[in-house]
């Protein structure tokens, strides 16, 4: 019985691999398989999971959050906290009720909750931030089926609910803390009502009016450039919408430089940098094909100056991406990539 | 300088080192083979020995019953135990015949000194190539004589020589270049003369250094040989990509090599075919790499066909006790064993050993349309489309997304964040697809008629 494979260590010992002629009997029995799995290939993998991907997006995120609340007060903070929390308590809530597992660690519930904090107004009310994360995960998200089957990115439409139902708190703006002064406008709407530019500089570094996570492009640049360089955002997806924004906002302001604002004002007013590396780049609504991409992101630019400069609303990137994923399906199917030697079609 | 590759595919982590830097070994005889008569693409062998006879190495036990097949030759001497169905290393249950070695190797009658082979026509070369039976080492194991022999109408002009070895953990062709450098050289130039092209190249992945050092030097002499150092990546070695990679040629879909007028042979083939037109040497063993962190001692051995995978894996230290998965092939495309009783096959390039399921560590969810399967595909499909139609048994839609065109490299699996098994979707969408178009080639025929 002294050959029982139970009496076998677990590690090779220095005898058996110096001296493997000795020790045959004792790799015989070592060689006997007790459960060998059997998978289909590949049985390698690479690294990246769904969790860690929602995770890492929320981190992007921190730059903009502090500095949201470094320019607005501990009250924002309040606000995303709140909003989180009623995402992740009606994710859970319907998890239950649809009796599945509880899909709360993986981090989409938190991402929705935060990135629609992101996009309130600082004086919001904490309840009614909380009633559009219940709105954007539950007739946004689950009512769908949950991640990955959604249309429309579930933050933007738990902001249009908001927009819908309380217009006055939503356009309601008041100065950051740091400068002294109570209510403002944001740098879009004094132009569009007022016709008054603020320097682009303010605007890149973000101590200007505006929604709690959407002021300071400089911050989310920097979080939004880690999530490409990690390849968690596509590229071609801000580049296309940042781009075509320049190239359509440029043209406007060439043809009549009084009436229209220039193309970096463009760029670094309103919602447009968290919308173009945080909401445009969700992975389940935006196009799944490389040609997609290009299209959803051009598509949407053009959208987002027609609304600001021809609109009624100072700020357009909320709809021109949600409208984009409206097209998503169509852009996907009409964008297959041509097959490897396949005839060009 | 910027080297040669593919634009899509991935770089997953290679651990070549545990056995890149070991020469090759050759395994000591086995006791007793077991070769199946079905070791390559194309009708299985019949068997043309008997129960109770003996045979000498190298003789020839089993013949081709069809155009694309291939012969097969006994391993060791000894006396036939058995013809009998016995599990085979691809899966299914297989018919093999069984040799109890008498432990001499006594051989047929080879020639005493080596044949003049560049005197002998084109023909000639091939018959000898179909003669002992080479098959494409690469894994794949289709009939290599077949390959040389183009159909009317295409033309030949470019041989390409595979040194990719791309595939994770595998180093059998990269010990092939460093240490039968002579005879890679020798099979290359033979195979040349059988298609009578006027030029070659050889792609090696930039990963193995000394081997592309040796090539360079070896084919100094012959300026119309070529030595092309290609950056790693994976699946490059696949025939398709490393046309596209090497000679930039795009083979069409549904077509071969041969469309765009190129051949194209594993190293270890090459090897095989020297062997077998200088001294009409049949192919009865190949070079296996036995890896992985499930084994004690990783080696590169060169074992007779039929020999047992446990055979190899004792004379490999055997396997440690936490060992989960055994796989014939590369870590990419292998195929996982439920037993150690099944032979080396003339596709056994590796026996990879693993102690971890690394595809299975993470649970599944659903696919969040990152797009990374598409970006990483290298036939340039719709994996996760084509996953979710095979799932929904849309054959229709599967097919209109060139589903066939999977060459089942694994790439998507292996991005998948969400850990779909866009593999196993896939292989079940290609073989309901395929049967499917048979069945509407058929009652189209019937129809006609």
């Amino acid at each position: 019985m002294n050959e029982k494979s139970d009496n076998i260590p677990s590690q090779p010992t220095s005898e058996s691999t110096s001296k493997p002629t000795t020790s045959t009997t004792n790799i015989k029995e070592s060689v006997k398989p007790k459960n060998l799995l059997l998978t289909i290939s590949p049985h390698i993998a690479g690294q990246e999971s769904v969790p860690k991907i929602m995770w890492t997006v929320v981190a992007a995120l921190m730059p903009a959050v502090v500095f949201g609340v470094y320019n607005f007060g501990y009250q924002v903070l309040v606000t995303m906290i709140a909003s989180i929390a009623a995402a992740v308590v009606t994710e859970a809530i319907i998890n239950k009720m649809r009796k599945k597992e509880l899909t709360i660690s993986d981090g989409s519930a938190v991402l929705t909750g935060l990135l629609l904090a992101m996009t309130l107004p600082p004086t919001f009310p904490s309840m009614y931030a909380a009633l559009g994360s219940v709105f954007a995960i539950g007739i946004g998200k689950q009512i769908f089926g949950g991640l990955g089957y959604n249309i429309f990115n579930p933050a933007l439409l738990g902001r249009a609910f908001l927009q819908a139902s309380f217009s006055v708190k939503m356009t309601t703006w008041v100065a950051p803390i740091t400068i002294d002064a109570i209510t403002t406008a944001t740098p879009l709407g004094s132009f569009k009502f007022e016709k008054t530019l603020t320097p682009w500089f303010d605007l890149f570094i973000g101590n200007v009016g505006g929604c709690i996570g959407e002021t300071s492009a400089l911050f989310i640049i920097i979080g939004g450039v880690f999530l490409l360089i990690k390849k968690y955002a596509n590229w071609r997806i801000p580049v296309s919408y940042l781009g075509s924004v320049f190239l359509i906002g440029g043209l406007f302001w060439l043809l009549n430089p009084a009436k229209y604002p220039d193309p970096l004002f463009h760029l670094f007013s309103g919602g447009l940098m968290l919308g173009a590396f945080f909401m445009a780049t969700d992975m389940v609504t935006s196009p799944i094909t490389p040609k997609g991409m290009w299209i959803y992101g051009c598509g949407a630019g053009l959208l987002l100056v027609t609304i600001r400069l021809f609109g009624g609303l100072p700020e357009g990137v909320m709809y021109s991406i949600l409208i984009m994923d409206g097209f998503v399906p169509l852009i996907n199917r009409s964008t297959r990539p041509t097959i490897f030697g396949e005839k060009k079609r | 300088m910027k080297l040669k590759t593919i634009k899509k595919g991935i770089h997953p982590a290679e651990f070549k080192n545990y056995t890149e830097h070991k020469p090759l070994e050759r395994l000591p005889l086995p006791e007793e083979v077991l070769i199946p008569l079905h070791q390559h693409i194309g009708a299985p062998c019949k068997p043309v020995v008997e129960k109770g006879q003996s045979v000498k190495t190298g003789e020839l036990i089993g013949i081709k019953t069809g155009f694309i097949s291939s012969q097969i030759h006994a391993s060791i001497s000894g006396t036939i135990k058995a013809i009998e169905t016995l599990p085979h290393p691809l899966g299914m249950n297989s018919l093999m015949i069984q040799i109890a070695g008498d432990g001499k190797d006594e051989w047929i009658a080879l020639p005493d000194k080596n044949l003049e082979w560049e005197s002998l026509t084109s023909d000639k070369i091939i018959e000898m190539i179909e003669a002992a039976g080479i098959v494409g080492l690469g894994g794949a194991a289709f009939p290599s004589y077949v390959k040389l022999m183009p159909p009317k109408g295409k033309s030949i002009d470019t041989f390409i020589l595979n040194g990719c070895e791309c595939e994770p953990y595998l180093t059998a062709d990269h010990r092939i270049m460093l240490d039968q450098t002579d005879a890679v050289v020798l099979g290359t130039r033979i195979l040349m003369k059988a298609l009578g092209v006027q030029q070659a190249v050889i792609g090696i992945e930039s990963n193995k250094p000394d081997a592309i050092a040796k090539m360079f030097a070896a084919f100094k002499p012959y300026s119309n040989i070529t030595v092309i150092p290609l950056t790693v990546k994976y699946p490059q070695g696949a025939e398709k990509m490393l046309i596209k990679a090497a000679i930039n040629r795009t083979v069409p879909t549904g077509g071969l090599p041969l469309d765009v007028g190129v051949v194209v042979n594993n190293v270890g083939t090459a090897i095989a075919v020297a062997e077998a037109v200088t001294q009409k040497k049949p192919l009865i063993e190949r070079v296996v790499t036995v890896t992985g962190n499930g084994i004690r001692e990783p080696k590169n051995v060169i074992a007779r066909i039929g020999t047992t995978f446990k055979d190899v894996i004792n004379f490999c230290g055997g396997l440690s006790d936490d060992t989960v998965k055994v796989i014939m092939g590369g870590p990419m495309m292998g195929l996982t064993q439920p037993t150690l009783q099944v032979p080396i096959i003339k596709a056994t390039s590796g026996i990879v050993c693993l102690k971890d399921n690394q595809p299975l560590a993470s649970k599944e969810y659903p696919c969040i349309q990152c797009g990374k399967c598409i970006e990483s595909c290298p036939m340039n499909l719709m994996p996760t489309r084509l996953a979710r139609f095979s799932k929904v048994e849309n054959w229709q839609r599967a097919a209109e997304l060139g589903i066939l065109n999977c060459i089942e490299c694994g790439c998507c699996a292996y991005v998948c964040p969400a850990k779909i098994p866009l593999v196993q979707w896939i292989k079940i969408g290609k073989l309901r697809v395929s049967e499917l178009q048979e069945r509407q080639k058929a009652t189209a025929a019937k129809e006609s008629k």
